[in-house]
Protein backbone atom coordinates (compact mmCIF):
# COMPACT_ATOMS: atom_id res chain seq x y z
CA UNK A 1 0.00 0.00 0.00
CA UNK A 2 1.47 3.38 -1.04
CA UNK A 3 1.47 6.33 1.38
CA UNK A 4 -1.22 8.06 -0.76
CA UNK A 5 -3.45 5.01 -0.46
CA UNK A 6 -2.87 4.93 3.31
CA UNK A 7 -4.00 8.56 3.64
CA UNK A 8 -7.11 7.92 1.51
CA UNK A 9 -7.95 4.88 3.69
CA UNK A 10 -7.40 7.01 6.82
CA UNK A 11 -9.69 9.80 5.58
CA UNK A 12 -12.53 7.40 4.67
CA UNK A 13 -11.88 5.48 7.91
CA UNK A 14 -12.31 8.63 9.99
CA UNK A 15 -15.71 9.27 8.37
CA UNK A 16 -16.80 5.63 8.84
CA UNK A 17 -15.60 5.58 12.46
CA UNK A 18 -17.45 8.81 13.25
CA UNK A 19 -20.73 7.42 11.92
CA UNK A 20 -20.09 4.23 13.92
CA UNK A 21 -19.47 6.23 17.13
CA UNK A 22 -22.69 8.16 16.46
CA UNK A 23 -24.61 4.87 16.11
CA UNK A 24 -23.12 3.63 19.42
CA UNK A 25 -24.13 6.88 21.18
CA UNK A 26 -27.68 6.65 19.77
CA UNK A 27 -27.87 2.95 20.78
CA UNK A 28 -26.83 3.86 24.35
CA UNK A 29 -29.43 6.62 24.43
CA UNK A 30 -32.14 4.25 23.14
CA UNK A 31 -31.26 1.76 25.89
CA UNK A 32 -31.60 4.49 28.50
CA UNK A 33 -34.93 5.65 27.07
CA UNK A 34 -36.20 2.05 27.03
CA UNK A 35 -35.21 1.65 30.70
CA UNK A 36 -36.90 4.93 31.66
CA UNK A 37 -40.06 4.00 29.73
CA UNK A 38 -40.19 0.66 31.56
CA UNK A 39 -39.82 2.47 34.91
CA UNK A 40 -42.65 4.86 34.03
CA UNK A 41 -44.86 1.99 32.86
CA UNK A 42 -44.23 0.24 36.20
CA UNK A 43 -45.07 3.47 38.05
CA UNK A 44 -48.31 3.81 36.06
CA UNK A 45 -49.23 0.16 36.84
CA UNK A 46 -48.64 0.76 40.57
CA UNK A 47 -50.83 3.86 40.43
CA UNK A 48 -53.66 1.89 38.74
CA UNK A 49 -53.51 -0.81 41.42
CA UNK A 50 -53.82 1.97 44.00
CA UNK B 1 -42.38 22.26 26.80
CA UNK B 2 -43.92 21.71 23.39
CA UNK B 3 -42.32 18.74 21.70
CA UNK B 4 -44.64 18.35 18.75
CA UNK B 5 -42.95 17.29 15.55
CA UNK B 6 -43.07 19.48 12.44
CA UNK B 7 -45.53 18.72 9.66
CA UNK B 8 -43.49 19.59 6.57
CA UNK B 9 -43.50 17.08 3.70
CA UNK B 10 -39.85 16.11 4.32
CA UNK B 11 -40.51 15.39 7.99
CA UNK B 12 -43.28 12.95 7.03
CA UNK B 13 -40.74 10.60 5.43
CA UNK B 14 -39.98 7.84 7.99
CA UNK B 15 -36.47 7.99 9.47
CA UNK B 16 -35.59 4.37 8.47
CA UNK B 17 -36.32 5.26 4.82
CA UNK B 18 -34.00 8.30 5.01
CA UNK B 19 -31.29 6.26 6.77
CA UNK B 20 -31.55 3.47 4.15
CA UNK B 21 -31.35 6.05 1.35
CA UNK B 22 -28.26 7.61 2.99
CA UNK B 23 -26.58 4.18 3.29
CA UNK B 24 -27.36 3.35 -0.37
CA UNK B 25 -26.07 6.72 -1.60
CA UNK B 26 -22.87 6.47 0.47
CA UNK B 27 -22.27 2.97 -0.94
CA UNK B 28 -22.82 4.28 -4.47
CA UNK B 29 -20.54 7.27 -3.84
CA UNK B 30 -17.73 4.98 -2.59
CA UNK B 31 -18.07 2.71 -5.65
CA UNK B 32 -18.03 5.74 -7.98
CA UNK B 33 -15.08 7.38 -6.15
CA UNK B 34 -12.87 4.28 -6.20
CA UNK B 35 -13.93 2.29 -9.29
CA UNK B 36 -15.50 4.71 -11.79
CA UNK B 37 -13.95 8.18 -11.42
CA UNK B 38 -10.56 8.50 -13.12
CA UNK B 39 -7.42 9.24 -11.11
CA UNK B 40 -6.47 12.91 -10.99
CA UNK B 41 -3.37 13.65 -13.09
CA UNK B 42 -1.91 16.16 -10.59
CA UNK B 43 -2.82 14.83 -7.17
CA UNK B 44 -3.03 11.10 -7.84
CA UNK B 45 -5.02 8.90 -5.45
CA UNK B 46 -5.13 11.48 -2.63
CA UNK B 47 -7.60 13.51 -4.74
CA UNK B 48 -10.21 10.80 -3.93
CA UNK B 49 -10.40 12.25 -0.41
CA UNK B 50 -12.09 15.28 -1.98
CA UNK B 51 -15.18 13.25 -2.95
CA UNK B 52 -16.04 13.10 0.75
CA UNK B 53 -14.12 16.07 2.15
CA UNK B 54 -15.80 18.79 0.04
CA UNK B 55 -19.39 17.41 0.38
CA UNK B 56 -18.84 17.09 4.17
CA UNK B 57 -17.71 20.75 4.31
CA UNK B 58 -20.71 21.89 2.22
CA UNK B 59 -23.02 19.84 4.47
CA UNK B 60 -21.52 21.52 7.55
CA UNK B 61 -22.29 24.94 6.01
CA UNK B 62 -25.83 23.75 5.21
CA UNK B 63 -26.37 22.54 8.79
CA UNK B 64 -25.16 25.85 10.25
CA UNK B 65 -27.41 27.68 7.78
CA UNK B 66 -30.36 25.46 8.70
CA UNK B 67 -29.67 26.10 12.39
CA UNK B 68 -29.64 29.86 11.75
CA UNK B 69 -32.91 29.64 9.79
CA UNK B 70 -34.56 27.81 12.69
CA UNK B 71 -33.09 30.38 15.09
CA UNK B 72 -34.59 33.18 12.99
CA UNK B 73 -37.99 31.47 13.08
CA UNK B 74 -37.69 31.14 16.86
CA UNK B 75 -37.00 34.85 17.27
CA UNK B 76 -39.71 35.70 14.76
CA UNK B 77 -42.52 33.34 15.79
CA UNK B 78 -41.37 31.87 19.11
CA UNK B 79 -41.79 28.23 20.17
CA UNK B 80 -39.59 25.61 21.81
CA UNK B 81 -39.71 23.51 18.68
CA UNK B 82 -37.46 25.89 16.74
CA UNK B 83 -34.97 26.14 19.60
CA UNK B 84 -34.52 22.36 19.65
CA UNK B 85 -34.31 22.17 15.84
CA UNK B 86 -31.74 24.98 15.71
CA UNK B 87 -29.65 23.31 18.44
CA UNK B 88 -29.71 19.90 16.71
CA UNK B 89 -28.83 21.42 13.31
CA UNK B 90 -25.84 23.26 14.82
CA UNK B 91 -24.79 20.08 16.62
CA UNK B 92 -24.82 18.23 13.28
CA UNK B 93 -22.93 21.11 11.66
CA UNK B 94 -20.24 20.89 14.34
CA UNK B 95 -19.87 17.13 13.80
CA UNK B 96 -19.55 17.64 10.04
CA UNK B 97 -17.21 20.58 10.67
CA UNK B 98 -14.92 18.38 12.76
CA UNK B 99 -14.97 15.77 9.99
CA UNK B 100 -14.09 18.48 7.43
CA UNK B 101 -11.05 19.49 9.49
CA UNK B 102 -10.01 15.86 10.03
CA UNK B 103 -10.32 14.76 6.38
CA UNK B 104 -8.79 18.06 5.19
CA UNK B 105 -5.80 17.58 7.48
CA UNK B 106 -5.24 14.05 6.19
CA UNK B 107 -5.39 15.34 2.61
CA UNK B 108 -2.97 18.18 3.50
CA UNK B 109 -0.50 15.68 4.94
CA UNK B 110 -0.77 13.55 1.80
CA UNK B 111 -0.37 16.49 -0.60
CA UNK B 112 1.65 19.15 1.24
CA UNK B 113 3.44 16.97 3.79
CA UNK B 114 1.93 19.06 6.61
CA UNK B 115 -1.19 18.44 8.73
CA UNK B 116 -2.08 22.14 8.79
CA UNK B 117 -1.07 25.28 6.89
CA UNK B 118 -1.74 28.60 8.61
CA UNK B 119 -1.16 30.58 5.35
CA UNK B 120 -4.37 29.31 3.79
CA UNK B 121 -7.25 31.73 4.45
CA UNK B 122 -9.89 29.12 3.75
CA UNK B 123 -8.46 26.68 6.30
CA UNK B 124 -8.11 29.31 9.01
CA UNK B 125 -11.58 30.78 8.35
CA UNK B 126 -13.16 27.34 8.47
CA UNK B 127 -11.39 26.74 11.80
CA UNK B 128 -12.74 30.08 13.07
CA UNK B 129 -16.26 29.07 11.96
CA UNK B 130 -15.88 25.68 13.66
CA UNK B 131 -14.61 27.22 16.91
CA UNK B 132 -17.38 29.83 16.83
CA UNK B 133 -20.03 27.11 16.67
CA UNK B 134 -18.18 25.01 19.27
CA UNK B 135 -18.50 27.99 21.63
CA UNK B 136 -22.28 27.95 20.94
CA UNK B 137 -22.56 24.87 23.19
CA UNK B 138 -20.57 26.51 26.00
CA UNK B 139 -22.86 29.54 25.83
CA UNK B 140 -26.03 27.46 25.61
CA UNK B 141 -25.24 25.21 28.56
CA UNK B 142 -24.06 28.09 30.73
CA UNK B 143 -27.66 29.42 30.81
CA UNK B 144 -30.55 27.71 32.63
CA UNK B 145 -33.16 26.02 30.46
CA UNK B 146 -35.92 28.42 29.42
CA UNK B 147 -36.84 31.23 26.99
CA UNK B 148 -33.68 33.25 27.82
CA UNK B 149 -31.41 30.35 26.82
CA UNK B 150 -33.42 29.82 23.62
CA UNK B 151 -33.24 33.50 22.64
CA UNK B 152 -29.52 33.96 23.44
CA UNK B 153 -28.66 30.75 21.55
CA UNK B 154 -30.76 31.88 18.57
CA UNK B 155 -29.03 35.27 18.38
CA UNK B 156 -25.60 33.57 18.57
CA UNK B 157 -26.58 31.11 15.83
CA UNK B 158 -27.67 33.99 13.61
CA UNK B 159 -24.37 35.85 14.11
CA UNK B 160 -22.44 32.73 13.13
CA UNK B 161 -24.20 32.38 9.81
CA UNK B 162 -22.47 35.59 8.64
CA UNK B 163 -19.17 33.69 8.78
CA UNK B 164 -20.36 31.09 6.25
CA UNK B 165 -20.12 33.25 3.07
CA UNK B 166 -16.83 34.71 4.36
CA UNK B 167 -15.41 31.22 4.85
CA UNK B 168 -16.82 29.98 1.52
CA UNK B 169 -15.64 32.94 -0.53
CA UNK B 170 -12.33 33.49 1.29
CA UNK B 171 -10.31 31.48 -1.20
CA UNK B 172 -11.77 33.44 -4.13
CA UNK B 173 -11.60 36.88 -2.54
CA UNK B 174 -8.04 36.50 -1.24
CA UNK B 175 -6.79 34.65 -4.35
CA UNK B 176 -5.54 31.91 -2.10
CA UNK B 177 -3.73 29.49 -4.38
CA UNK B 178 -2.73 27.03 -1.66
CA UNK B 179 -6.09 25.36 -1.14
CA UNK B 180 -7.52 23.84 -4.35
CA UNK B 181 -10.92 25.07 -5.63
CA UNK B 182 -13.65 22.66 -6.68
CA UNK B 183 -15.67 25.41 -8.38
CA UNK B 184 -14.58 28.69 -9.91
CA UNK B 185 -16.04 31.17 -12.43
CA UNK B 186 -15.53 28.61 -15.23
CA UNK B 187 -17.59 25.96 -13.41
CA UNK B 188 -16.51 22.69 -11.77
CA UNK B 189 -12.78 22.00 -12.01
CA UNK B 190 -13.13 18.30 -12.88
CA UNK B 191 -14.21 15.92 -15.63
CA UNK B 192 -17.83 14.83 -16.15
CA UNK B 193 -17.42 11.49 -14.30
CA UNK B 194 -15.60 13.19 -11.44
CA UNK B 195 -18.33 15.81 -11.19
CA UNK B 196 -21.06 13.15 -11.20
CA UNK B 197 -19.23 11.28 -8.41
CA UNK B 198 -18.88 14.52 -6.48
CA UNK B 199 -22.64 15.26 -6.86
CA UNK B 200 -23.61 11.74 -5.67
CA UNK B 201 -21.25 12.09 -2.66
CA UNK B 202 -22.71 15.53 -1.92
CA UNK B 203 -26.27 14.16 -2.04
CA UNK B 204 -25.18 11.20 0.13
CA UNK B 205 -23.70 13.48 2.80
CA UNK B 206 -26.76 15.77 2.76
CA UNK B 207 -29.13 12.80 3.19
CA UNK B 208 -26.86 11.35 5.92
CA UNK B 209 -26.89 14.68 7.77
CA UNK B 210 -30.68 14.86 7.47
CA UNK B 211 -31.02 11.27 8.76
CA UNK B 212 -28.78 12.05 11.76
CA UNK B 213 -30.67 15.31 12.34
CA UNK B 214 -34.00 13.49 12.42
CA UNK B 215 -32.65 10.69 14.68
CA UNK B 216 -31.21 13.20 17.16
CA UNK B 217 -34.40 15.26 17.08
CA UNK B 218 -36.48 12.13 17.75
CA UNK B 219 -34.28 11.23 20.72
CA UNK B 220 -34.46 14.73 22.19
CA UNK B 221 -38.26 14.89 21.80
CA UNK B 222 -38.67 11.44 23.34
CA UNK B 223 -36.46 12.52 26.22
CA UNK B 224 -38.55 15.67 26.81
CA UNK B 225 -41.83 13.73 26.63
CA UNK B 226 -40.55 11.16 29.14
CA UNK B 227 -39.43 13.92 31.50
CA UNK B 228 -42.89 15.48 31.30
CA UNK B 229 -44.53 12.10 31.92
CA UNK B 230 -42.27 11.46 34.90
CA UNK B 231 -43.20 14.83 36.40
CA UNK B 232 -46.93 14.10 35.84
CA UNK B 233 -46.67 10.70 37.50
CA UNK B 234 -44.51 11.84 40.42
Amino acid sequence: MSSGEKYVAAAYGVVFLSVLVYVVIIAAKLSRLERETAELAELARQRRRG
Amino acid sequence: MSTSSPNSSASRIPVPVIAALAAALIGLAIVLAFFVAPEDADQGISQRIFYFHVPIALTAYACFGWGAWKALRLLWKGGDRYDLESYVAIHQGTIFGALTLATGSIWAKASWGKWWVWDSNQLVLFLVLFLFYSAYFMLRFSIDDGPRRANVSAVYALFGVALIPVSFLAIRLAEDFIHPTTFNRDGPQMTGTMFFTFCVAWLAMTVLAYALYRVELLGKRLDANLRELREALA
